[in-house]
């Protein structure tokens, strides 16, 4: 009987008031996310945007310098100010580490599909590289590839190669990076893949097979296509990652050697947390910003051409 | 990786091309397992060696003798106990606000009717293409100015405004998959807009709830950046700090088993949790790549 009362009620109470209540109900829920958005994501981006523009120190208040901050930045010769060293070793990393690293998590991802006893535990083994805190893999590393006590050199001298100045070479520090990433290759993205994988009808492959198409025909032509939204997730989710690399950096050779590892994150760490020189910290990362929005933005105008949703409406 | 992986065959019924096929699939998975264990096995042998057998150029698996003094080293006379447990104050709010608020407004998101909802939404999407370094210089002006560098508290605020954008993203997702039937009957039976988000779809969200609260989980125990920035008094740092600071001391020390032995403590509870919520964890990731 109760139930008749209120549904009656509610047929008499005018639509809009419902909805007003609703809308009251919607706003005061997602009140603290706004709030953080203004105070943490809006001012803040705001204020480095001013401060950019302005000489800052935390101890005297900000100095107007007009454009000055980027000008340093794009004009001021290498050694003193090492910003296109920085922008240079950044990209360098993004471009080695990013397609490395997600045509191995695809081999894995496949290798994990396949129809294989101990399937669990072999995905089990890949995905736990990568539950490492970054700090204690930094730690580890530093000492695996320490040139004269670490493993690497060790294994090399065994099989009779030469060794290798992992961390202090400057031409090879970059590719033992993107070698140090590969260890965690087995992780999220590789698990991405699979779902992606997973995803792929069985009744395309059985097709192609009856069409003659061989393993790896049916791996360009069917395969791939199929999973290209997933390649394209990780394509983006790599460069924006990789972008923002710190923790290795900063623990493992500290941007040297001769700045070879002097990263865009470490270099505004250093300009606005060493040095206090937070108008210059914030142009970094404005610049920073602006290149991810780029490759971001041509990521999206280019995946029309390569990946292929099914159907719009399954999704 | 060969193509008839993807069928089911009878054993038996193997050809000898395939079965050649497939050892080579068992053997190339296998080295591969053991490459991707080999640098873990090896951090915690080094963890167990005296500094004589650290400092040595033969490769020595297992340590002999093992000293798993280094670890009582590393609580007692090390303030190891303290950086877990300041970690674990850090972890816990992360946790609980990020489940806790991300799941609020994603109800909103998904269940509610609103004006502006779809340009919000928009824009708690377009934050998570947001570098963080460009609201970090502020965000430490902000908090320097509330009195509040060398305390946790901007480590724990961001989650209580908001609980982040990929978590709200990826509840909203399972809420959407929810039938809106369920809220409508509620209502007729007078549940309020707050009972039903509490008492029937949030128990519903069991797996994305113990996913994002591993992932929090992890990310918290993880993270450098924040404590580097915000903390300066060593009994107020986190294991992450701490690890980074023994490694500091390492170099000149040269006590490089002390640091193996921390790296060996950090790596314990994200397995832990991880082995705890294996299954909803897997789900939770390959849900979150799902959609391009």
């Amino acid at each position: 009987m109760g139930t008749t009362a209120v549904k009656w009620r509610i047929g008499v109470r005018k639509f809009g008031q419902r909805q007003r209540r609703e809308a009251l109900e919607f706003y005061l829920m997602i009140a603290p996310w706004v709030l953080g958005f203004l105070v943490l994501t809006l001012g803040p981006m705001l204020y480095s945007l001013f401060l950019s523009f302005h000489d800052f120190d935390l101890f005297h208040a900000p100095r107007w310098v007009a454009l000055g901050n980027f000008r340093y930045l794009f004009f001021e010769p290498y050694p003193a100010n090492p910003f296109w060293k920085s922008l240079a070793v950044t990209t360098y990393f993004t471009f080695l580490s990013v397609p490395v690293g997600i045509i191995s998590s695809l081999v894995i991802a496949m290798l994990l599909n396949a129809r294989i006893r101990g399937r669990a535990l072999y995905r089990t083994l890949f995905y736990l590289p990568s539950l490492t805190p970054s700090v204690a893999s930094a730690l580890l590393w530093i000492w695996i590839l320490n040139s004269r006590w670490g493993l690497a050199n060790a294994v090399l001298r065994t099989v009779g190669l030469p060794e290798l100045r992992w961390l202090t070479d400057a031409s090879l520090v970059i590719p033992s990076f993107v070698l140090m990433g590969l260890w965690s290759a087995g992780g999220n993205t590789a698990v991405i893949f699979l779902a992606g994988l997973q995803g792929v009808p069985a009744h395309l492959y059985e097709a192609a097979e009856i069409d003659g198409a061989n393993w790896w025909r049916r791996i360009w032509a069917v395969t791939l296509p199929m999973i290209s939204p997933t390649i394209f997730f990780n394509l983006i989710m790599g460069i924006i990652g990789s972008f923002q690399v710190f923790n290795s950096a900063y623990l493992m050779t500290d941007g040297g050697p001769e700045y070879a590892t002097y990263f865009l994150v470490l270099y505004i760490y250093q300009e606005a947390f060493k040095k206090l020189q937070f108008g210059r910290g914030s142009a970094i990362a404005w610049i920073l910003f602006i290149i991810l929005l780029f490759f971001t933005l041509v990521q999206f105008r280019l995946s029309g051409r390569w990946v292929y949703y099914e159907g719009e409406a399954a999704r | 990786m060969s193509g008839n992986a993807y069928r089911r065959y009878p054993v038996l019924g193997m050809t000898a091309t395939r079965l050649m096929v497939n050892a080579l699939l068992y053997a190339i998975i296998t080295i591969g397992a053991i490459v991707a264990m080999v640098p873990m096995v090896w951090t915690l042998s080094s963890s167990l060696k005296d500094t004589a057998h650290v400092f040595s150029v033969n490769i020595e698996w297992i340590p002999h003798p093992a000293y798993w003094s280094n670890y009582q080293e590393l609580f007692v006379r090390l303030p190891f106990v303290r950086y877990v447990a300041n970690t674990m104050i850090i972890v816990a709010s992360n946790v609980v606000s990020s489940v806790l608020m991300a799941s609020i407004a994603a109800f909103a998101f998904a269940r509610l009717r609103a004006p502006a909802k779809n340009l919000l939404f928009f824009l708690v999407i377009s934050t998570m293409l947001l570098p963080s370094q460009v609201t970090l210089i502020p965000r430490y002006l902000i908090y320097s100015r509330l009195g509040m560098i060398d305390t946790y508290w901007p480590l724990v605020i961001p989650g209580w405004l908001g609980g982040g954008a990929f978590e709200i993203f990826l509840f909203r997702q399972f809420f959407l998959g929810l039938p809106l039937e369920l809220d409508d009957a509620a209502r007729i039976d007078g549940c309020s807009t707050w009972r039903i988000y509490s008492s029937i779809v949030m128990p519903l969200a069991k797996p994305v709830i113990a996913t994002l609260a591993i992932f929090n989980f992890i990310w918290a125990w993880s993270d450098l950046f924040g404590p580097l920035i915000y903390l300066n008094t060593m009994e107020k740092f986190t294991l992450p700090l701490g690890l980074a600071t023994l490694r500091l001391n390492a170099e000149k020390s040269s006590r490089w088993e002390l640091v193996m032995c921390g790296a060996v403590v950090s790596i314990i509870p994200p397995l832990v949790v991880f082995f705890l919520g294996q299954q909803y964890f897997v789900q939770g990731i390959a849900l979150s790549g799902i959609k391009g």
